[in-house]
C-alpha cells in the first residue's frame, strides 16, 4: 500500500519500511527493551498484511482531537495497530517570540500558551522571572495568596473544560453544556478581576497586575455553593453510569513505569497510582500551609483520569475555601521599584514617577544574568518554564516545558491494540491543550 | 518556591567528575559530550529516573556566559532536567555542544520520554541526536530550511508556504 505523505517523514511510516528501532519509537513505553525484544512486540498477533490494514487520518480538524492535533492510525478492521500523533499546526514559535518580548511583556506571550489554564502559565512564568531577580522570597502574602486563588480556580475551570470536552467526545452531548455552564461561571470571575475570560496577564513578575475588587469573596463563596451540586449531577450523569464506565474503564491503560519513563505527568501519572503533585511534593506559593488530599487512581485507565479530575475538582474547592479564610491584607505586589511601575495616581504630580513608569513600559527591567528551571502543577502536570537571562531586559531564551506536550507521547501507547472507538476516549482523557503542543 | 532540596553548603563542587554549580538554589552539572550518556546514566541509578525536560539554548551572542572552570563554553548547550521522585529533588544538566558537530547521542534508550523533546531540539537548533528512532521534524513542516530558535535564524515575516499551490 502507498501512502500519499505530504509531511514526508514526519509521518506514519509503512509497515514494510518498519525497523526494530522504529518499533521501539511507538512502543517506547515498552520500557528499556532490546531490539530484538522490540522486533518481537512488533509481530501482533494477527501478523497483519499491508493489504489488510489501512492508514487513515484522524485529524487535524476532527472534533474530538481538540484543537489540530493529527493522528495517523494504522487500522486493521477496528483495531489500532500503531498511531502516531503529528503535531505543528499550530506552531506559531512563542519561545522566539519570548526572546524579543521583554520580561514584562512575556506574560501576554505565555498566558496563550495553554489556554485552557493561562494563570498557571503566567504564574510559572512570573516565578522563573522572580527567581532570577532573586526576589521570589520577597513576593507580598497577600499576593502569594492571591496567585494561590486564581490557580485554583483555573485549575477548576480546566477540570470542568474537560468534563465537558470528555463528556462530548463520548456521546454525553448534555455534558458538554453543562460542563461549559460551570466554567462560564469561573470565567466570569476572572473576568471582574481581571477584565478578561482568558488569557490575562494578570500574574505578573512582583506580583499581580492589580488587587480583588470589592465584592469578590462573595462571588467565589456563589461558585463555591453552587457547584457541589452540579458536580453531584455530573456523578449521576456519568460517574455511575453503566454505559460511561463501560466506554472508559479499562480503557487506555498504562503502567507507572510506562508514565514515569514517558516524562508523564499530572493527572496521567497519577491515574496509575503513582502520588506526584508538585502542590505537595515541591511547595510552591504558600501550597504547604493549606489542607488538600493527592487523588490518585488504580488502573491507570481513562475512567481513573476522569475521575481524578473530578476529584481535583472538589480537592480545589477545599483549597479555596481554606483561602477564603486565610487571605491576609496587604500589598498585591512587591513594592520594589526595580520591577513594580509607580501608582497611577503618582504619574500625576511627580516628573520622575513619569519617567520611571515610561521607562519600565518601553524598556522593561534588567534581569541579571543566570538561568533557572522553575516547575509548578498545572491541571495538565508539570509546567515548567526555563529562562536563560544575559542581564538584559528580555530574556535570551525562554522555554517552557508543556505538559500536553509530553502528554500526548502516550497516545500510542495508550492506543496500541484498542479500537477505533476507544481511540477518541483515549485522546479525550489526556486532554492535550494543541496550543500548548505546539507552542 | 519550588526549589528543590539544597545541597549542602560543603556538597563537593563536582559530581561524578563532573564540575557542578549552583544556579539560585539549584543544582547543576556540566558535562561534555563524551561523558554525557555514562554521566547520564549514573543520575538514572541514582534516582533521577525521570527525564522532565530536554531543551536547548544557542549562546551565539553570549559566549562570555559564566562556566565553572574547566568547561569550555561552546555555541550550543542541551539543558536536560532531571527529576528524582522518591527523593523530591532535581538536578538539571548542561551539556556543551560544539557549532561544527552538533551531535549528541540520544537518550531514548534511557529515558523513552524524550523522544518527542529531541525531536523538538534537532527541529529548532539542528541539533541531531544519534540513534534517534525517528530523526524528523516535528514542529516546523518537513522540508523547511532552518532551525528557528539559533540566534542568526532573523524574526520577520515568512510568505505563508502552501504545499502543492497553484504557482
Amino acid at each position: 500500500m502507498t501512502m500519499i505523505a505530504d509531511e514526508g517523514a514526519q509521518e506514519l511510516r509503512p509497515r514494510s519500511e518498519l525497523t526494530a528501532r522504529e518499533v521501539m519509537r511507538e512502543v517506547g513505553a515498552v520500557l528499556r527493551l532490546s531490539e530484538a525484544e522490540a522486533a518481537k512486540l512488533g509481530d501482533l498477533p494477527e501478523d497483519p498484511d499491508e493489504d489488510q490494514t489501512m492508514v487513515i487520518n484522524m485529524g487535524p480538524s476532527h472534533p474530538s482531537t481538540h484543537g489540530v492535533l493529527r493522528l495517523m492510525l494504522e487500522l486493521q478492521g477496528e483495531t489500532v495497530l500503531r498511531c502516531k500523533p503529528i503535531i505543528g499546526y499550530l506552531h506559531t514559535g512563542m519561545e522566539k517570540t519570548g526572546e524579543q518580548l521583554t520580561f514584562m511583556q512575556g506574560g501576554t506571550n505565555v498566558t496563550r500558551m495553554d489556554y485552557a489554564s493561562p494563570l498557571n502559565n503566567e504564574l510559572v512564568f512570573s516565578m522563573a522571572t522572580e527567581k532570577l531577580l532573586g526576589i521570589d522570597g520577597d513576593i507580598p502574602e497577600r499576593a502569594q495568596w492571591m496567585r494561590m486563588l486564581l490557580s485554583e480556580l483555573n485549575r477548576m475551570s480546566s477540570h470542568l473544560l474537560f468534563m465537558a470536552t470528555n463528556g462530548m467526545d463520548l456521546g454525553a452531548v448534555s455534558m458538554m453544556i453543562y460542563g461549559w455552564r460551570e466554567r462560564e461561571e469561573v470565567l466570569r470571575f476572572f473576568q471582574k478581576v481581571t477584565g478578561l475570560r482568558m488569557n490575562h496577564n494578570f500574574v505578573r513578575p512582583g506580583g499581580l497586575a492589580a488587587d480583588l475588587p470589592a465584592g469578590w469573596r462573595d462571588d467565589v463563596l456563589r461558585i463555591l455553593d453552587m457547584l457541589p451540586e452540579r458536580l453531584e449531577e455530573y456523578d449521576i450523569l456519568m460517574t455511575g453510569q453503566p454505559i460511561w464506565r463501560e466506554r472508559l474503564q479499562g480503557v487506555g491503560v498504562i503502567t507507572p513505569a510506562e508514565a514515569l519513563a514517558l516524562g508523564a505527568t499530572g493527572p496521567i501519572l497519577r491515574s496509575t497510582g503513582v502520588e506526584w503533585d508538585l502542590r505537595r511534593d515541591q511547595p510552591y506559593l504558600r501550597y504547604d500551609e493549606v489542607e488538600f488530599d493527592v487523588v490518585v487512581g488504580t488502573y491507570g485507565d481513562a475512567f481513573d483520569r476522569y475521575a481524578i479530575r473530578l476529584a481535583e475538582i472538589r480537592e480545589s474547592m477545599r483549597i479555596v475555601r481554606q483561602i477564603l479564610d486565610r487571605m491576609p491584607e496587604g500589598d498585591y505586589r512587591i513594592q520594589d521599584k526595580k520591577v513594580t511601575p509607580p501608582p497611577r495616581a503618582r504619574i500625576d504630580e511627580s516628573m520622575e514617577a513619569l519617567i520611571h513608569h515610561f521607562k519600565i513600559f518601553t524598556e522593561g527591567f534588567k534581569v541579571p544574568e543566570g538561568e533557572v528551571y522553575v516547575a509548578i502543577e498545572s491541571p495538565r502536570g508539570e509546567i515548567g518554564c526555563y529562562i536563560a537571562s544575559d542581564g538584559s531586559p528580555t530574556p535570551y531564551r525562554m522555554h517552557v516545558r508543556a505538559p500536553s506536550f509530553v502528554n500526548i507521547q502516550c497516545l500510542p501507547h495508550m492506543m496500541r491494540g484498542g479500537l477505533v472507538a476507544d481511540a477518541v476516549a483515549v485522546i479525550s482523557s489526556v486532554d492535550p491543550v494543541l496550543g500548548e503542543v505546539d507552542r | 518556591m519550588t526549589d528543590t532540596p539544597h545541597e549542602d553548603e560543603s556538597a563537593p563542587a563536582t559530581m561524578h567528575g563532573c564540575p557542578v554549580t549552583d544556579s539560585r538554589g539549584q543544582v547543576v552539572i556540566h558535562l561534555g559530550r563524551d561523558r554525557y550518556l555514562e554521566v547520564m546514566r549514573v543520575l538514572v541509578d541514582e534516582g533521577f529516573a525521570m527525564c522532565v525536560d530536554l531543551t536547548a539554548v544557542d549562546y551565539l551572542d553570549y559566549m562570555d556566559r559564566s562556566l565553572p572552570a574547566g568547561v569550555e563554553p561552546e555555541r550550543f548547550e542541551v539543558v536536560v532536567n532531571l527529576l528524582d521522585i522518591g527523593q523530591r529533588r532535581r538536578i538539571r544538566a548542561r551539556v556543551q555542544v560544539s557549532e561544527t558537530d552538533a551531535v549528541l547521542p540520544s537518550l531514548f534508550d534511557l529515558h523513552p520520554g524524550t523522544e518527542a523533546m529531541e525531536r523538538e531540539v534537532f527541529d529548532m537548533f539542528g541539533i541531531s541526536f544519534s540513534d534517534h528512532p525517528d530523526p524528523s521534524r516535528i514542529l516546523m513542516p518537513e522540508d523547511w530550511i532552518g532551525h528557528p530558535l539559533r540566534k542568526d535564524y532573523e524574526v520577520g515575516s515568512i510568505p505563508v508556504q502552501f504545499k502543492g499551490a497553484p504557482t
